[in-house]
């Protein structure tokens, strides 16, 4: 079977297994949308929320929700231990990083499809005219494949080890940084919606696009040696 | 490099070593196992047979020691092509149990690429859930199983590829004396068949009609290989190998 059919497979299994339980899906959207409901709540009476302030009520919603998914869909793995299962099977191991990259990235972009939402109606936030909405959505979706490169290789190596759940997000957040910086920095600059700050906001997609690239080269390099053996 | 499941006709262990910070978890184990031979491993719990396991299963790196297959080592041969021939039965059963048993089979079958085509691999994995007694359950997600079950169905992926070394570690464990019966019938087969089986059992009982080696692992040592005649050892004689090599480390510390 070829790399992209392993792929395939391995990412049809999550699919199918998620859409079963529907445990993730409905943990992290809900929780998101907590988030957005509870940072509205500190608008209500006052000033409306700024540009910035929306922009980072965004990526932080991704961001916690995210990493409550990733973990919970790595705890599943390891419940029946079919990672290791998975790492016995005689496939490529950058199909198995691959796959769990690309079913971290759809968990996080159907996060995003609430979060954005309720940004929408609950903080009035305005994306503008046709080619604003591409720089939002390609922000979105290029900050979380970046956050997804660096989670799906943590979270597989991290195997058994104690206080796992701990060391997850003190392993990535540091690491997620840049493309969440950028993810913030860059979609403040499309709310903003002047030419410069949507030249800015190109930038930071030009930035996320390398950071990304490097990720996933990383993490297709590491992943192997990371899970191997004990 | 041949790809079918029985291109493993010789394993062999040579002065393995494993150290998990101070402390040994093997010392010095050497074990050649032949084609269609079955090995009981056998020891008190915290033994290392887990460990030895899964050092067969390439899971865990030695310290110190090398594992030849067909007399070459591991580390010379293909990652992709070792997996494909072997197959670890755990303490887990290593199955989805959001999917069906029929799912969970054909996606490891498709995993190992086994079957020539699509309706090739639904009549494998039909026949194998018949082999396993779970025909009728077949559509079920696995999470509605019973241990009994789950165990049938674990056993069900451990052999849908037809593996030349199969490694199992407890798989009597929540079994039933039908389903007991029926995994000592599916190990007679792969033995038929010419695979290396190496079983850990405490369940004397079933596994003494199957084996024709037994080993005694104690505080990561081996103490004791034993031949038998397949078919000719009895629970009795297991019991008194494992009691001798008891004996023997006892009289050895003393």
């Amino acid at each position: 079977m070829s790399l992209l059919g392993q792929v395939a497979l391995l990412l049809w299994k999550d699919v199918r297994v998620e859409w079963r339980a529907r445990e993730l899906l409905y943990a992290t959207m809900l929780f998101s949308a907590i988030i957005v409901l509870l940072f509205s709540f500190s608008f209500l009476g006052g000033a409306p929320p700024t540009v910035e302030t929306m922009s980072g009520v965004l990526w932080v919603a991704i961001a916690l929700s995210g990493m409550l998914g990733i973990g919970r869909s790595f705890e599943r793995e390891r419940e029946a231990d079919t990672l290791r299962a998975l790492l016995l099977a005689p496939i490529d191991r950058s199909a198995l990083y691959l796959a769990k990259l690309l079913s971290i990235t759809l968990l996080m972009l159907l996060t995003a499809s609430v979060v954005v939402p309720g940004l929408l109606l609950l903080f009035g936030m305005k994306v503008g005219s046709g080619s604003s909405w591409l720089y939002f959505l390609a922000l979105l979706g290029l900050g979380i494949i970046g956050f997804a490169a660096v989670a799906s290789l943590f979270g597989a190596s991290l195997g058994r080890a104690r206080v796992r759940e701990v060391l997850l997000p003190l392993l990535v957040y540091p690491l997620v940084v840049p493309a969440l910086l950028a993810g913030a920095r860059g979609c403040y600059g499309v709310l903003y919606g002047t030419a410069e700050s949507l030249t800015d906001a190109l930038r930071w997609i030009k930035f996320l696009l390398v950071f990304d690239s490097m990720a996933i080269i990383l993490g297709l390099w590491l992943f192997e040696p990371l899970c191997a053996q004990e | 490099m041949p790809t079918d499941g029985l291109a493993v006709s010789q394993v062999t262990l040579r002065g393995i070593y494993k150290d998990y910070g101070p402390k040994r978890a093997l010392s010095d184990v050497s074990l050649t196992l032949e084609k269609g031979q079955v090995l009981a491993l056998l020891g008190e719990n915290g033994a290392g047979k887990s460990t030895l396991l899964g050092v067969l299963a390439l899971q865990i790196r030695p310290t110190r020691g090398q594992l030849l297959f067909d007399g070459q080592d591991v580390s010379e041969l293909d990652g992709l092509w070792l997996r494909q021939n072997l197959s670890l039965l755990s303490h887990e059963p290593r199955c989805y149990a959001d999917l069906t048993a029929r799912e969970n089979l054909l996606f490891f079958a498709q995993l190992y690429s086994v079957g020539a085509s699509d309706s090739a691999r639904q009549a494998l994995v039909s026949d194998l859930l018949s082999r396993v007694g779970l025909s009728s359950a077949a559509d079920r997600p696995s999470r509605t199983f019973s241990r009994g079950m789950v165990q049938r169905l674990a056993i069900a992926r451990a052999l849908v590829h037809r593996p030349g070394l199969l490694l199992l570690d407890e798989p009597y464990t929540g079994l039933d004396q039908e389903g007991v019966q029926l995994l000592s019938s599916l190990i007679a087969a792969e033995r038929a068949r010419g695979a290396i089986i190496v079983v850990i059992s405490h369940d004397f009982e079933p596994l003494a009609a199957l084996l024709d080696t037994a080993a005694v692992l104690r505080r990561g040592r081996l103490e004791a290989t034993q031949r038998y005649e397949p078919g000719t050892c009895s629970r009795d004689q297991l019991l008194s190998l494992y009691t001798r090599a008891a004996e023997r480390k006892t009289a050895r510390s003393a």
